[in-house]
């Protein structure tokens, strides 16, 4: 009983990141129609962007960009004594990293997917494997290839639950941010203005540009927001699992996706419930039955329940009209 | 018509693009393809072996070259990928021209393009690819490492015997056929040592959460956890297994060999033993010349990789200098004469197989990050000298293990395995030395 | 001139040719180097002009072609290094019963594929666009998940030994063969079923096209055809590894029917040839060729968006933005809603709401 009650925590906290992931891909699907694989690239370089935000450029690098070797740029908020590892350290990494993020969101929309949204939407995809593989590739030329150590942003200990299973601080830490993010989106998206015209855009893309809608400042906000996530994403993913390299992005960010679709895509509470079934499962199978055939399953349950529910779990089903 | 015949340009152009390619220069030099990932998954790996080979190539051209000959390294990547490894291999026969061929890391990589430089009659030397199968691709291929074989059977033989294990865990990355193939001869030595594997579970490089792995494991009450993958999964796993409140002992093979290592582990790690080609922490004053110039030049600590790379190429030009020839067979001869060469991984001398004989160093990890060098144990061929014992186990263990197998010449010279660290004679090789440690 | 003896004078030039050509190689006139490249480009073109007839022809959103390779590579190879020594040498060992055993293996390759699209392509060809695509993708990775788990090929650590049998005879007769085929699938009464579920798949319906049926014929066909493909590729290197076939082969082909042009057979064979070389031309970069090569697809991908050769046909199929330029901007929305609608409102953020519910809950923020 215990085991299970472990299996399942370690579940949840694992399907919880994929969740966060799954968001991104499904905002950035309900606005454009377009799978953007770069999105777990992204998530990449959101962690890669925490790395240095709390460890600095180091010496060459911040001379690199025209910075003396031993201020903020070259030593980080830790190694420059800023700021000691805390909670607030974390959310101050994290809320940068997401900043950081949401700018190369922005670009990234602007230059690479404005360009081809006219075309069909398989140039579209074709232009986000390009920049998924622009990511890794460029991330192992500019972040190196060797997996990083992501520095302890806090520190992390072990709480006893009832039945001899026991809980990480920061799983906690990682659930509960998660989980306020995903509150958070909820709220942008149902209460705001900009919520509203995103729905609108989603909904009928030209019809929301004939009623005034600003559709490029639209999904410009959207891709922001969800690259913000990803990167989120990251930087939670590294204070739990304290390794990174350039290519972290590309099997957690398919597994993201199958979540999202799992969900039903392009519908925020279907993304919150795949990733968390998805990151169940694959504990479970683990743990019971043989890893190895973690992903295969995985996928599995995906294609069944596509094929019984053709648009997820959560997805409503269209009916097509002639 | 217009958008074929700018298609066609297009392509036209590539492959002109392709002919200009400079290729194999003037006959006043060395040639040495390098292939090796710099890109892709395994990058990291390819990295290190390059950084280890370039050093190589700089030292003897300053001291003057090969016979008066300096060396051109021709360094290509291969994406990771097994196809690109025989496409460069056979660009560096046909187009370049070289004399001889370095690399792979990946031993996958390395059985693809084997083929090729054995029929173009061009000596390739692959640093760190363990599989037994790469050298039996043909005469022309060697190998300045041990086999996995040989790592897996000291691995468990050190389990069982040094650490007195009785149960044991495996962790193995399904993927990687590294690994797996650690797995069987660690299983099956380890069995036959009287132990008993208690629960084998896996993963796949790159997984980040072992949480679930570990509870199955906690739950068999192991007294040793081997895990012979790659050293980013294996210090996740031990912080997230000590985080669990596993205690017992880790023990692994060269890939865990790493300064990021204990930078992801900690002191997680603190205790664990893997075994590998040297220890950067050793005495020994050929190694000690190579870790102090590799860190000026480089800024970092070597890795093993870039040690045994940084061998294989000096064994490479060592041969060349021998053969005085920049002909293929007789290179191919001075390589399989080489004998006792001093390497900073050991005195390597190659067997009818083309394997390197070599020491085992198996590594202590202390606390603070100390690669210690707890034992060495020396291996000849296929069998381990150490299980005379029993029947030559690494033989048994993989019927793929070379023919050799059947008759371990168990030479354990004291002259073959002496290294200023050691303290290593016939009988002590039975029963591993623990040396006195720096 | 009767047309059968037409076709046949055409079938034995074009045999006459590549075994001449053949010949040239194994002579050694042109480097090894770049008949290895061309050899590659072959089976590439394989498996490009397959996947097209598919995702280009039937409009269907597949990426799990490099599974289906996988398989036909994985069970030949098994074939050959069973029963191909043993085969070979009973039909006299010679270079003819090498390539009938070749021909046997090529067989075995593509039917096991076949197959494997028919278990794979009955149940998900119901679903469209990005479902299908995710559901073929996710088969991709399970057919790699099970390969890894193999042990009699090998598993994670590769299946070695398989007898190398290099022809650019065979290469070039299988991709021939393939662009025969998918040409005159296309052109036949077949084909137009095919583009009529392409160009809207309840019209076709209605007009009594069996949709199903076709689409899994169409699969199946495109499945052996890269299990063919994969069949070369195993007896090209004589190694295979799971690795080689995930999902980043599966792009990797996509891409280069993509930047051929959907829907075009030369342009397919015009992709496949370009993302052959191009990383090979790149290797003048070192480390940043693969940077490169990911910039050149996304220029490619803005500057030529229909690919080298597509024509827009094939574009409306999938319900893209894309339009002509002589609509005014009305018509195209009326166009664009009727064509949009379904993926619209199959995938909405968040619930599903009809305008008429937006409208309300706006009123009730002020």
């Amino acid at each position: 009983m215990s085991t299970f009650l472990q299996q399942l925590i370690n579940g949840i906290s694992l399907g919880a990141i994929y969740s966060l992931i799954a968001l991104g891909y499904t905002m950035v699907y309900g606005v454009l129609k377009l799978i953007n694989f770069a999105h777990g690239d992204v998530y990449m370089v959101g962690a890669f962007m925490g790395y240095y935000l709390a460890n600095g450029l180091g010496a060459r690098g911040a001379q690199a960009i025209g910075q003396s070797a031993d201020g903020l740029i070259a030593r980080g908020l830790l190694g420059s004594g800023a700021m000691e590892p805390s909670l607030i350290t974390a959310l101050v990494v994290m809320l940068l990293a997401m900043a950081i993020c949401a700018a190369l969101g922005v670009i990234i929309e602007r230059f690479a997917y404005r360009p081809v949204r006219k075309y069909s939407r398989l140039t579209a995809l074709i232009t986000a494997i390009g920049v998924s593989l622009l990511l890794e590739n460029g991330g192992q030329v500019v972040f190196g290839a060797d997996p990083k150590f992501f520095p302890e942003l806090f520190k992390k200990r072990n709480i006893d639950l009832f039945g001899g299973a026991s809980i990480n601080s920061a799983d906690i830490i990682v659930l509960v941010i998660a989980i306020a993010l995903m509150i958070g989106l909820q709220l942008v998206v149902f209460r705001t203005k900009t919520g509203r015209a995103m729905r609108a855009v989603s909904f009928n893309l030209q019809s929301a540009k004939l009623m005034g809608i600003n559709t490029d400042r639209i999904i410009m906000f959207t891709f922001a927001l969800g690259s913000a996530l990803a990167a989120a994403a990251g930087v939670l993913v590294a204070i739990r699992i304290p390794r990174i390299d350039p290519l972290m992005g590309i099997l957690v960010g398919l597994k993201a996706f199958v979540a999202a679709v799992l969900g039903g895509i392009g519908n925020i509470p279907g993304a919150v419930l795949g990733g968390l079934l998805i990151g169940i499962t694959e504990t479970m199978v683990v743990g019971y039955l043989s890893p190895t055939y973690k992903d295969a399953v995985a996928f599995a349950i995906l294609i069944l329940i596509l094929l019984f529910r053709p648009s997820g779990l959560l997805g409503s089903v269209a009916q097509e009209k002639v | 018509m217009k958008r074929i015949l700018l298609s066609l340009t297009i392509v036209a152009s590539l492959l002109l693009a392709l002919a200009c390619q400079p290729s194999g220069s003037g006959g006043d030099k060395v040639r040495i393809g390098v292939f090796m990932s710099t890109t892709g998954d395994t990058a990291n790996f390819g990295i290190s072996s390059v950084n280890g080979i370039k050093m190589a190539a700089d030292e003897v051209n300053l001291a003057g070259g090969i016979n008066g000959k300096q060396v051109e390294l021709l360094i290509q990547d291969d994406r990771s990928d097994a196809s690109e490894a025989a496409t460069i291999v056979t660009k560096f026969v046909t187009q370049d021209q070289v004399h001889a061929i370095l690399g792979e890391v990946a031993s996958s990589r390395s059985i693809a393009a084997a083929p090729i430089a054995q029929n173009a009659k061009i000596p390739m030397l692959t640093p760190s690819s363990t599989n037994p199968e790469v050298t039996k691709k043909g005469d022309y291929i060697f190998r300045s490492c041990f086999i996995d074989p040989v790592q897996g059977a000291a691995i468990a033989q050190f389990g069982a015997k040094s650490l007195n294990a009785k149960r044991a865990a495996l962790m193995v990355d399904r993927k990687n056929d590294y690994s797996t193939g650690l797995e069987k001869v660690i299983s099956e030595v380890f069995t036959r040592l009287g132990g008993q594997v208690v629960v084998t579970q896996s993963y796949q490089a790159g997984d980040q959460d072992f949480n679930a792995q570990i509870t199955s494991i906690k739950g068999a009450n192991p007294d040793v956890i081997f895990v012979p993958g790659y050293y980013g999964d294996v210090a996740l796993f031990a912080k997230q297994a000590r985080d669990k409140g596993i205690t017992v002992p880790l023990v692994g093979g060269d890939g865990w060999d790493s300064p990021s290592l204990y930078q992801i582990g900690g002191a997680a790690l603190d205790g664990c033993y893997f075994s590998n080609h040297y220890s950067p922490d050793d005495v020994d004053p050929i190694v000690q010349k190579f870790v102090t110039d590799f860190k000026t030049r480089y800024g970092t600590v070597p890795d093993a990789l870039a040690a045994t790379a940084y061998d294989a190429a000096r064994i490479m030009f060592d041969a060349i200098k021998r053969a005085n020839s920049l002909d293929g067979a007789a290179i191919r001869q001075a390589l399989a004469d080489t004998k006792e060469f001093p390497g900073v991984t050991g005195k390597v001398t190659f067997n009818e197989n083309r394997d390197a004989v070599k020491p085992i160093v198996m590594v202590k990890i202390e606390a603070g990050g100390k690669f210690v060098v707890a034992e060495r144990v020396q291996v000849e061929g296929a069998a381990m000298p150490t299980a005379a014992t029993s029947a030559s186990p690494a033989a048994a263990a993989s019927p793929a293990a070379p023919a050799t197998g059947a008759s371990p010449a168990a030479k354990t010279s004291p002259a073959a395995t002496k290294s200023p660290a050691m303290t290593t004679s016939p009988a002590a090789a039975k029963s591993p030395v623990k040396t006195a440690t720096p | 001139m009767p047309r059968y003896l037409r076709n046949l004078i055409i079938a034995l030039i074009v045999l006459a040719v590549l075994y001449g050509l053949d010949f040239v190689f194994q002579a050694r006139m042109i480097s090894p180097y770049f008949i290895r490249i061309l050899m590659l480009s072959g089976i590439a073109i394989t498996l490009a002009v397959s996947l097209n007839l598919i995702n280009g022809f039937t409009g269907q959103f597949s990426i799990g072609h490099a599974g289906f390779m996988a398989v036909g590579a994985y069970s030949s190879a098994y074939f050959s290094v069973t029963y191909g020594a043993n085969l070979a040498a009973t039909l006299g060992g010679g270079k003819l019963a090498w390539a009938i055993c070749l021909a046997a293996a090529t067989i075995i390759g593509a039917a096991f594929a076949g197959l494997a699209g028919l278990v794979v392509g009955v149940p998900s060809l119901r679903l469209k666009g990005d479902y299908l695509a995710i559901v073929t993708l996710g088969f991709g990775q399970i057919i790699v998940v099970f390969l890894n788990n193999i042990e009699v090929v090998g598993g994670a650590r590769g299946y070695s030994g398989i007898p190398i049998v290099q022809s650019f005879f065979w290469i070039f007769l299988i991709a021939v063969l393939t662009i025969v085929v998918v040409y005159n699938i296309v052109h036949s009464a077949f084909g137009r079923a095919l583009i009529a579920i392409r160009e809207d798949e309840l019209a076709a319906e209605a007009m009594g096209v069996n949709t199903t049926r076709y689409k899994v014929m169409a699969f199946v066909i495109s499945s052996a055809m890269a299990g063919a493909g994969g069949v070369l590729l195993a007896h090209f290197d004589g190694y295979l590894n799971p690795k080689s076939f995930e999902f980043i082969k599966s792009f990797e082909i996509l891409i280069m029917v993509i930047l051929g042009g959907l829907g075009s057979i030369v342009g397919s064979v015009l992709g496949a040839i370009l993302l052959t070389v191009l990383p090979e031309a790149l290797r003048g970069f070192a480390e940043y060729r693969m940077v490169i090569y990911s910039l050149l697809l996304i220029i490619l991908m803005i500057t030529r968006p229909q690919g080298l050769l597509g024509s827009t046909a094939a574009f409306r199929g999938w319900r893209g933005r894309r339009r002509k330029k002589s609509r005014t901007e009305a018509e195209e929305i009326t166009a664009e809603d009727t064509r949009d609608s379904a993926s619209v409102d199959k995938a909405t953020l968040g619930e599903r709401q009809s305008e008429t519910s937006l409208r309300e809950k706006d009123s009730k923020n002020k």
